[in-house]
């Protein structure tokens, strides 16, 4: 069962996969980085508080995050075709897993940012800094660590994802998955994209650990 | 004095939070300090330091009455223009609030960053500094690799970087040692001499104030107590507050029974080599009770003050009181319930 062609299949498959995950995470963090700091600014504890601003965006990104994602998949396909001009294909299933990703790693940076001593944000407003050199200079670098093990933690969630789009051929190996395994009931193949996914898993979360563990001075 | 004051509060107030969860930090504060002085304010835990330093910078807005820093009412400034005042103005704090993930040099660089000065006139001057806080030989350190006191040290570089006309301190030598906060008094002390920035300093000890301080203003409860050079404060305390942390503790030596005066002696090292309370004994032909001392003896003079319980009698009192008017030692009468 292991023919040449399955290997092929198997190694297109990890490639749409990495695709998926790493240009998801990119843009999922393009929108969420910017989300998650305005979260943090307005707040009530935070540099401007602006509790209208806060609730807002904070409801939004409730909303999003409270949509299954396979419920998202099938309801944003409009959205989707619109965008990418198709809802199959791994480059159409970028579209939901942005959609579902930004609102997760808003919060996410949001958690990271609030870890920052309020004393040293202090200490630059003493210092005459604005608000978005506070958060550029001071809040982005201080939360490094924190930052980069949730971007670990926010690609391994969105690495799941796409393969959850492998139900209406998303492409990937969660696809080859449900096509294979589930469709055609060769067990053995779901199990080995099962056992490829699960590495993966592993290996995103422990070079997140490393970078994070590497840049953060605080350790002697 | 007839100069101008660098910073100067009036009618200032701070009240947080409204309704019936109101409280009030600062209540009608007035207070002038002017160019070259370290100027202390202490008082104990709660009465609204930390709330008062922060409104001099206007970390923390008052919710009625004005900062005047340098001629300019600082209050009715829009943001960028209190962004620039606040290059004037350095701050040091308890806990130092260094960036953690920067070394000594860059940090030292920050207020230079956001000032705009270019990046390497900004690491020769944060090299300079280092140097002139004693920590030339540190640069590439991270804060987490540092002492207490050598962190609180590259926040003084900091602080220095833009030049500022004030430096605020918010118990900054709270989390040190008592050597270590001697040589970050003397750091200060030696700063302001040599580059006249005036200093204000907060804190709940009075050893600090006493070390460096030129006046000292007492806060408790809110409102400013007593204010005045420190060793007329200190030596004449007027106010409980003042009382309290000046003499903060001691001994309490014997109990007081009958109904004599309560006296507080002061020494401030005029008694030198003398037993002034046996002479005092001796020549009013007088016992006195010893409620309490706490005295100390430096180079063989005296510091500190002592509660006595005086006769009953009042010719034995007039006798006493003269006689610690000829030998000039400060008293005053003391209440019955204060130590
Ligand atoms: N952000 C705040 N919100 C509400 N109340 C506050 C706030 N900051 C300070 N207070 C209150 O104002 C009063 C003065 O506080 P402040 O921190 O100025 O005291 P402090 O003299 O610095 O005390 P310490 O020596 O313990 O630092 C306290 O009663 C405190 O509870
Ligand atoms: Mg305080």
């Amino acid at each position: 069962m292991f023919s040449e062609g399955m290997f092929s299949l198997m190694g297109t498959g990890l490639l749409e996969t990495l695709y998926m995950t790493v240009v998801s995470t990119v843009m999922a963090y393009l929108i969420g980085l910017p989300v998650g700091m305005i979260l943090v600014v307005t707040d009530k504890e935070g540099i401007r508080p602006n509790p209208t601003i806060n609730r807002i965006v904070g409801s939004i990104v409730n909303l999003l995050r409270s949509v299954p994602f396979i419920i998202l998949l099938v309801a944003v396909m409009p959205v989707t075709r619109f965008i990418a001009g198709t809802t199959i294909g791994s480059t159409a299933t970028v579209v939901p897993l942005v959609i579902a990703a930004a609102p997760f790693v808003a919060r996410m940076v949001e958690s990271s940012a609030k870890e920052v001593d309020r004393g040293v944000i202090e200490a630059s407003l003493s210092m005459g800094a604005s608000t978005l050199e506070v958060v550029l200079k001071v809040i982005i670098p201080e939360a490094k660590p924190s930052l980069i093990v949730g971007a670990a933690i926010a690609t391994t969630t969105i690495l799941g994802y796409s393969a959850m789009s492998g139900v209406v051929g998303g492409g990937g190996l969660g696809d080859i998955a449900i096509r294979y395994g589930y469709h055609r009931s060769q067990t053995d193949i779901m199990l080995v994209m099962v056992v490829i996914l699960v590495l993966l898993v592993q290996i995103f979360q422990e070079i997140g650990n490393i970078i994070a563990r590497k840049c953060d001075k605080r350790i002697r | 004095m007839t100069q101008t004051p660098i910073i100067e509060l009036k009618n200032l107030n701070k009240t947080f939070g409204t309704g019936e969860e109101a409280v009030v930090a600062l209540d009608d504060i007035n207070i002038s300090i002017y160019p070259g002085e370290i100027f202390g304010i202490i008082g104990l835990s709660g009465a609204g330091k930390s709330t008062l330093v922060r409104c001099m910078n206007l970390l923390e807005r008052p919710t009625a009455g004005s900062v005047i820093f340098d001629g300019t009412d600082i209050t009715s400034l829009s943001d960028k223009a209190l962004r620039n005042i606040r290059r004037s103005i350095g701050m040091i704090f308890q806990s130092f609030n260094l960036l953690m993930q920067r070394t000594a040099l860059d940090n030292v660089c920050f207020p230079l960053e956001i000032a705009g000065v270019p990046k390497k006139e900004a690491k020769a001057r944060a090299k300079e500094l280092l140097k002139t806080v004693g920590l030339a030989d540190k640069e590439k350190a991270y804060p987490a690799q540092l002492s207490g006191g050598q962190k609180q040290r590259v926040a003084i570089a900091r602080a220095l970087a833009t030049n500022p006309k004030v430096i605020l301190c918010d118990e900054a030598t709270s989390a040190l040692d008592p050597t270590t906060t001697q040589s970050i008094l003397a750091l200060l002390k030696e700063l302001n001499q040599r580059l006249g920035v005036t200093i204000v300093i907060i804190t709940h000890e009075m050893k600090v104030i006493e070390q460096i301080c030129n006046r000292v203003a007492i806060i408790d409860k809110s409102h400013i107590e007593e204010m005045g050079p420190v060793d007329e404060v200190f030596r004449h305390p007027r106010t409980q507050a003042a009382k309290k942390l000046i003499f903060p503790s001691g001994d309490v030596v014997e109990e007081v029974t009958g109904y004599g005066k309560l006296l507080r002696l002061v020494f401030d090292g005029n008694a030198a080599n003398r037993p002034i309370i046996a002479n005092m004994v001796l020549k009013c032909g007088s016992p006195v009770n010893i409620v309490f001392a706490d005295t100390k003896r430096i180079d063989d003079k005296i510091y500190g003050h002592m509660i006595v319980q005086l006769p009953e009698n009042e010719e034995k009192v007039r006798q006493i009181l003269t006689y610690l008017d000829m030998e000039e030692i400060a008293y005053e009468e003391e209440e019955y319930d204060v130590q």
